[in-house]
């Protein structure tokens, strides 16, 4: 392979805390050099990059690729490729799929389809449980073993309180974290968007911000009791930001992300009974809204991460209780923390990267997020002022099911780079 | 000025102005006359068809709806279905495909999901009238309520109305809500907290947890059925304890400072949320009610069609009640 030189762009690397103009150089699949007035060695290829900014490719450590089982509406060749357009080059494929990823078997098949498809990196998520059914643990050994880089029932909430503590200090043997799609059942039962003023209005089932925060402040406690790794997936309210703040105040093996949709959206999108705007946790208030932000901003959330869940069109096309929840993610990700959050005032460009790249990196300690000298070379060039607009027909995802269709965005992905090679 | 107008659906009481409100009553007192007539039928209608499309069972509105329809000469076609949910998503988009296609003028619609009405009428360019979909409206109940109100009163403004009951789960009580306001009537809600809407004050409501406030308060109870399935639902521990605490019984009433009228929706659930006493009693238009079903939905079918206002303008000349 060639060695690549990116001149003269302006690099952001958290990792480092490098933020300033100059090259980037990789050799090897490795970064070979970051400094001012790099010359190309012998036979390499140079891009200029000249008003781009050159990061860390960008991590999603919360995505449903739907392969094995729904390939109509995303296999993992479509979703890389998707992550790729989106400035991604490592994702985390949660094991919800048909049927669950709960064996080594399973987690190879996921590996083995990343790699043929040769975009973003794609890092298998064991099952918890067995068949996600919440009853018996998943041979985690054998999952890690074949390429698993951590634990979730997603897609279901783990209910049995006593299956969290034993998978917790299970997955102490192993250093990986346990994510929970933290929801109460009996809270949620039939619920279609958030209960408030909005549902009322629409005669919609709420779900009540109690459902997730319940299960937040349990998963705490648990972490704390065993001294195991939980990771919240997609947290979406005030009290849970605020749950997790004090846990990390007092040391507690927690961390958190968010999704975009949660840091943008409210309950409102929900009026006129748009489904593309149903998921779980649903569209909150602009209270919790700030509140995520805030949570973004000091570190208590800290990943930004999709839940990019692809649907083929017909399943979004109904009535609103019969939809199912989610939207796709990956392509609409860093225009929206562009948009949102940087122009938004909330984060620094730096600071968006540390919460796209490094830290949900070092969430699921992946070898990703960092432009050090021998790290793998992963990463994203993007014209960070350049404006598009959203249509969801241009997307390398399979499924179209995106409430931000025909928005503007900011942040032109340019060049995705995974193991020095360009892959967008 | 062009005259008011429905537009091409009628979804819910939400969206319309109390300007078209007052055309639909208007619209209906002369039907109320067709209906008491030897040959109840006026050719209005003819060569008109109309499918009523029930996905969940409703023996009365469809009933009403029916005798709307026949009084008016439309050819009317039925469709009952009621299937598990994920057939009727499916069969929700195939079906307006399939209206469409039979070039239908008219579809009115039960659906027992939030929202359906409004998806069908974004599909098709027949008029869809909602007959109630899921927990949200059922807008042709909440008009013929208010038909109902005003032909006992001077004027629905500055009138004070409870609904009571299960509001959470009641589609009558969102239409009657946005229905009452529109028209300058003061609106409360009543029932125990587990069976009312989160935020249900935002709308502009009041809130009373004890039906002794409520009557205390109120020109007129709106009383709305106690779905039996709540009980086991745990949403209220018994219809024992229910009559206890939340029915309309006489001694209730006779404690009020002032004479209430009665109204309800049916069926009715007497000894629930209803004393016989209260039903059948003088303050009672529990059957008004269903006579003004009828005129109201050929009210509301004449207008879709593209009826002249006009009907309702000399309606007005006969000038049975002008200042609201
Ligand atoms: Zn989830
Ligand atoms: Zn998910």
């Amino acid at each position: 392979m060639k060695p690549l030189l990116l001149k003269g762009g302006h690099i952001v690397d958290p990792s480092q805390g490098y933020d300033a103009v100059g090259d980037l150089l990789m050799a090897e699949g490795r970064i070979e050099a970051l400094s001012k007035g790099l010359s190309a060695p012998d036979g390499a290829d140079v891009l200029d990059v000249t008003g781009k900014v050159v990061a860390p490719g960008l991590v999603d450590i919360h995505v449903h690729l739907r392969e094995p089982g729904r390939e109509d509406a995303e296999t993992v060749a479509t979703g890389a490729h998707a992550a790729a357009a989106g400035g991604f080059t490592s994702i985390c494929a949660m094991p919800n799929t048909d049927p669950v990823t709960d064996n080594q078997a399973a987690v190879g098949f996921i590996v083995k389809q990343g790699e043929a498809a040769e975009a973003a990196r794609v890092y298998p998520i064991g099952a918890i449980s067995i068949g996600q059914r919440g009853e018996h643990l998943a041979e985690f050994g054998e999952l890690i073993h074949a390429g698993a880089v951590g634990v979730s029932d997603d897609g279901h909430p783990v209910v049995s309180s006593h299956l969290m503590r034993t998978a917790l200090e299970y997955s102490l043997t192993f250093g990986i974290p346990v994510a929970d799609h933290c929801e109460d059942p009996t809270l949620f039962e039939g619920g279609a968007m958030h209960e408030g003023l909005v549902s009322s209005r629409l005669g919609l089932k709420g779900i009540p911000a109690a459902a997730e925060e319940i299960m937040v402040a349990r998963n705490i406690m648990l972490a704390e009791l065993t001294g195991g790794h939980a990771h919240l997936l997609h947290m979406s309210t005030r009290g849970s930001v605020e749950l997790i703040r004090r846990a990390k105040d007092r040391g507690i093996n927690v961390t958190a992300e968010a999704t975009p949709h949660h840091f943008t959206l409210t309950d409102d999108a929900c009026e006129d009974y748009d489904t593309n705007a149903k998921m779980n946790p649903p569209l909150r208030e602009q209270d919790d809204v700030a509140a995520v932000r805030e949570g973004l901003k000091d570190g208590t959330l800290d990943a930004i991460a999709t839940d990019h869940a692809p649907h083929h069109y017909e399943t979004k096309e109904r009535d609103f209780d019969d939809a199912p929840f989610g939207i796709v993610g990956l392509e609409t990700a860093l225009g929206l923390g562009l948009v949102e959050l940087v122009e938004g005032g909330v984060l620094t460009l730096p600071e968006l990267i540390t919460r796209m790249s490094t830290a949900p990196a070092r969430v699921y300690d992946l070898p990703a997020g960092s432009l050090a000298r021998g790290a793998q070379a992963d990463v994203v060039v993007f014209d960070a002022a350049a404006r598009w607009t959203v249509d969801p027909q241009r997307f390398r995802s399979k499924s179209h099911n995106t409430p931000f269709a025909g928005r503007e965005l900011a942040g032109k992905v340019e060049y995705t780079i995974v193991g020095g090679r360009l892959v967008f | 000025m062009t005259p008011p107008s429905l537009g091409k659906d009628l979804l819910g009481l939400e969206k319309l102005t109390a300007e078209q409100i007052r055309l639909v009553l208007d619209t209906a007192e002369p039907f109320k006359e067709v209906s008491e007539r030897a040959i109840k039928k006026v050719p209005t209608l003819r060569g008109k068809t109309i499918v009523n499309l029930f996905f969940e069972a409703s023996t009365r509105t469809r009933i009403s709806f029916e005798f709307a329809q026949k009084r008016l000469s439309a050819d009317t076609v039925n469709i009952s279905s009621t299937g598990s949910s994920v057939q009727k998503g499916e069969t929700l988009v195939d079906t307006a495909r399939n209206l469409e296609a039979m070039r239908i003028d008219m579809v009115v619609m039960r659906h027992p999901s939030s929202g359906a009405a409004k998806f069908l009428a974004e599909r098709i360019r027949s008029n869809v009238i909602n007959a109630g979909d899921g927990q949200h409206e059922h807008p042709t109940q909440g008009l013929l309520d208010l038909l109902t109100i005003r032909d006992n009163f001077d004027a629905i403004d500055g009138l004070k109305v409870c609904i009571c009951g299960d509001i959470l789960h009641s589609r009558v009580a969102r239409s009657n809500i946005w229905g009452l306001l529109k028209l300058g009537a003061e609106v409360a809600v009543c029932g125990p907290q587990s069976l009312l809407p989160r935020g249900i004050e935002g709308l502009g409501v009041q809130v009373f947890h004890r039906i002794e406030q409520a009557i205390e308060w109120s020109d007129v109870l709106n009383i709305l059925r106690l779905q039996l399935e709540r009980m086991s639902a745990g949403y209220i521990p018994s219809l024992r304890e229910y009559y206890r605490v939340f029915g309309v019984t006489m001694e209730r009433l006779e404690a009020a400072p002032k004479d209430l009228l009665i109204l309800h929706p049916g069926p009715m659930n007497r000894g629930v949320e209803i004393d016989s006493r209260v039903a059948d009693g003088p303050h009672s238009v529990i059957l008004s009610q269903v006579t003004n079903g009828v005129a109201v939905r050929m009210a509301i079918l004449y207008l879709l069609a593209g009826g002249e206002p006009a009907l309702a303008e000399a309606a007005k000349r006969t000038n049975r009640e002008g200042a609201e």
